[in-house]
């Protein structure tokens, strides 16, 4: 159980964040300089807010009333550094050892135990500057191991690596952690490995915390415009709300008809790049609303909602880009300042190939976010 | 060469060992003092960090004997502290070797301060919050963390600490005055002879000074390279 309330002044922008959890694997999303690894030393105590509590399993490491700062020796919490932090004068097994407390018999004990665990058998007396980058983490990660922390924070720890050591780390570092029965926090502005590390998800953007809760259902539906953007989504875009189940998007010349009813504070739409569907043949018309004063543009009536399909953004290419394993479109709605990115996988490049670029595309209801701005605290 | 023969014979060798033991003792204080005030002043507060750096550093950009000056007040026998140290702990610094020592220490310091400084706040600060976290205590974290990493910046500092020391003048003869055989140093040695005109004499010193300079901080660099393997080639 982790409970983090602190506000801190950092000379440009103020953090201020909140939230608690009983999660053993806990993700914080956020862009670069949003505070969160400022959120995480004052977790570990290397770092000193101006106010607030934290709790860890309901010991008190931090209260600013109660003028309680444990000192970071006393916490039990590990703390991965993004550049690992391996002292550069000392040896693999003195950088394993350094921390360690009892007689030298035990200290070498729980060395040669760490040294097997985390396979660094033959590099005990190398300097961490001689280390793969690799081997450099395992030596990090086995060093505060070695002191049996109670919580273990992850800052970053992959963002320095190139992708193909990145993705053989993070399934290293999965080996390792899964019989770890601490808490771990990992600080990460990737998605994909928070996605993959973590249960539950506190998103962070300029100081504060945007929201909180399940990482899965904080993707499926992220509720804030921010968090959209921060969980990946490329296309969000202002949003009329026409009644309970139908909105119009004119910058895309869209209108949407949903079975299931629009939140009332919706402000904007959002549509994840995957998830639209091409559409060649023409789509239905829904006939039963019509704008008064709606024209025809390009000669294609499009322009209200009464002459419009239902649930299709008619599109024009601007521009695309061809990945090795996804193709991007990038697109124009009604307005040629919005752009749209459509991203396929695969199955679909197959069939744009075969029947050219669709002049539609639709989306299922299930997939769209309706969203709004965050009341900033 | 009859000349210098002769004049070698009855050598008085004594400023040299005057010099190196001022310049030993000289430097194991400034060393553990230099480290101690860096220390502070790398954890203090912007403010008194800035007063703090001002006052260790004056010694070495005022003249030395300006600090002379300074360091008389303080110990003559007829000043309230010199008067009191000679009273109660028949200590007196004038015109003694300890004169020698304390001058030279004032003047020397500021260059260990300094390099030691700059080692400790080029260490990334991260290595310090890892070893925090690791349970390490402060003195340990010092000793064993900061002080390897900031090697080369405090061994240059010892150097150029025991080299300023070994050459002190100004605040030497104000302090420990000229004393052949117990306060006279090499530097004093040389600017006495050469009142006297005996070139020669201030010669052989000046050599004499140049090898065991060069010499002290070339074995020094070698002994210290060894044990940095870890910093790397440009």
């Amino acid at each position: 159980m982790i409970q983090v309330d602190i506000q801190k002044n950092l000379g440009t922008f103020q953090l201020n964040i909140h939230f608690q959890s009983e999660s053993r694997r806990i993700g914080i999303l956020g862009p670069s300089g949003c505070g969160k690894s400022m959120t995480l030393r004052s977790i570990a105590g290397v770092e000193r807010p101006d106010s607030g509590r934290i709790l860890v399993d309901g010991q008190v490491m931090f209260d600013s009333n109660r003028h309680i700062n444990v000192k970071p020796q006393k916490r039990g919490i590990g703390y991965l550094f993004q550049n690992y932090a391996l002292f550069p004068t000392m040896t693999v097994a003195e950088n394993i050892g350094a921390g360690l407390k009892g007689t030298s018999g035990q200290k070498k004990e729980q060395v040669a135990c760490m040294v097997e665990r985390f396979q660094l058998v033959g590099l005990e007396h190398h300097l961490p500057g001689q280390l793969s980058g690799g081997q450099q983490q395992r030596a990090a990660l086995a060093r505060i191991m070695a002191y049996q922390p109670e919580v273990l924070l992850l800052d970053e720890p992959f963002s320095a690596l190139d992708d193909h050591l990145k993705e053989h780390l993070q399934q290293e570092m999965a080996e390792l952690l899964k019989d770890y029965g601490g808490t771990v926090i990992l600080v990460s502005h990737s998605r994909d490995e928070i996605y993959r590390f973590c249960q539950e998800l506190v998103i962070m953007d300029g100081g504060y915390d945007i929201c909180h809760g399940r990482t899965e259902a904080i993707f499926r539906k992220p509720r804030y415009i921010r968090a959209a953007q921060l969980t990946g989504c490329k296309n969000i875009v202002e949003m009329k709300r026409l009644d309970e189940h139908h909105a119009s998007v004119p910058e895309w010349g869209f209108l949407l008809k949903t079975r299931q009813e629009i939140p009332a504070d919706t402000t904007h739409l959002g549509i994840r790049a995957h998830d639209f569907v091409p559409l060649w043949e023409e789509p239905p018309f829904d006939p039963g609303r019509a704008e008064p004063g709606s024209r025809p543009v390009d000669g294609v009536p499009q322009a209200g909602p009464g002459s419009r399909p239902v649930n299709c953004i008619p599109v024009q290419i601007r521009s695309m880009a061809r990945l090795p394993f996804e193709d991007r479109y990038y697109l124009q709605g009604a307005e040629e300042n919005m752009e749209i990115c459509w991203f396929l996988q695969r199955d679909l490049q197959q069939a744009v190939a075969e029947k050219g670029l669709p002049r539609w595309l639709t989306v299922p209801e299930e997939k769209v976010l309706f969203l709004r701005e965050k009341p900033f605290p | 060469m009859e000349e210098l023969q002769e004049i070698l014979g009855k050598f008085d060798w004594s400023p040299l060992f005057i010099s190196l033991k001022t310049g030993i003792a000289a430097t194991i204080f400034s060393f553990f003092l230099g480290i101690f005030a860096a220390r502070k002043a790398v954890k203090a507060a912007p403010k008194c960090k800035a007063f703090l750096d001002g006052l260790l550093t004056l010694p070495m950009v005022l003249p030395p004997t300006a600090a002379g000056f300074f360091l008389l007040l303080l110990f003559s026998t007829r000043r309230p502290f010199g008067a009191y140290l000679n009273q109660a702990f028949h200590i007196k610094v004038i015109q003694s070797w300890a004169g020698c020592v304390i001058a030279a220490t004032v003047i020397a310091f500021p260059l260990m301060y300094r390099n030691a400084r700059a080692a400790f706040e080029q260490i990334d600060v991260n290595l310090i919050y890892a070893a925090r976290t690791l349970g390490m205590s402060e003195w340990k974290i010092f000793w064993k963390v900061v002080l390897p990493s900031a090697g080369p910046g405090v061994a240059s500092g010892t150097i150029l600490t025991f080299a300023r020391a070994l050459g002190e003048y100004g605040a030497t003869s104000m302090l420990a005055g000229n004393i052949p055989g117990k306060t006279g140093t090499i530097s004093q040695k040389i600017a006495m002879v050469i009142q006297d005109g005996d070139y020669v004499t201030a010669g052989i010193w000046v050599v004499i000074v140049m090898l065991l300079a060069f010499g002290i901080i070339m074995v020094m660099n070698l002994i210290l390279g060894k044990k940095m393997k870890h910093i790397k080639r440009w």
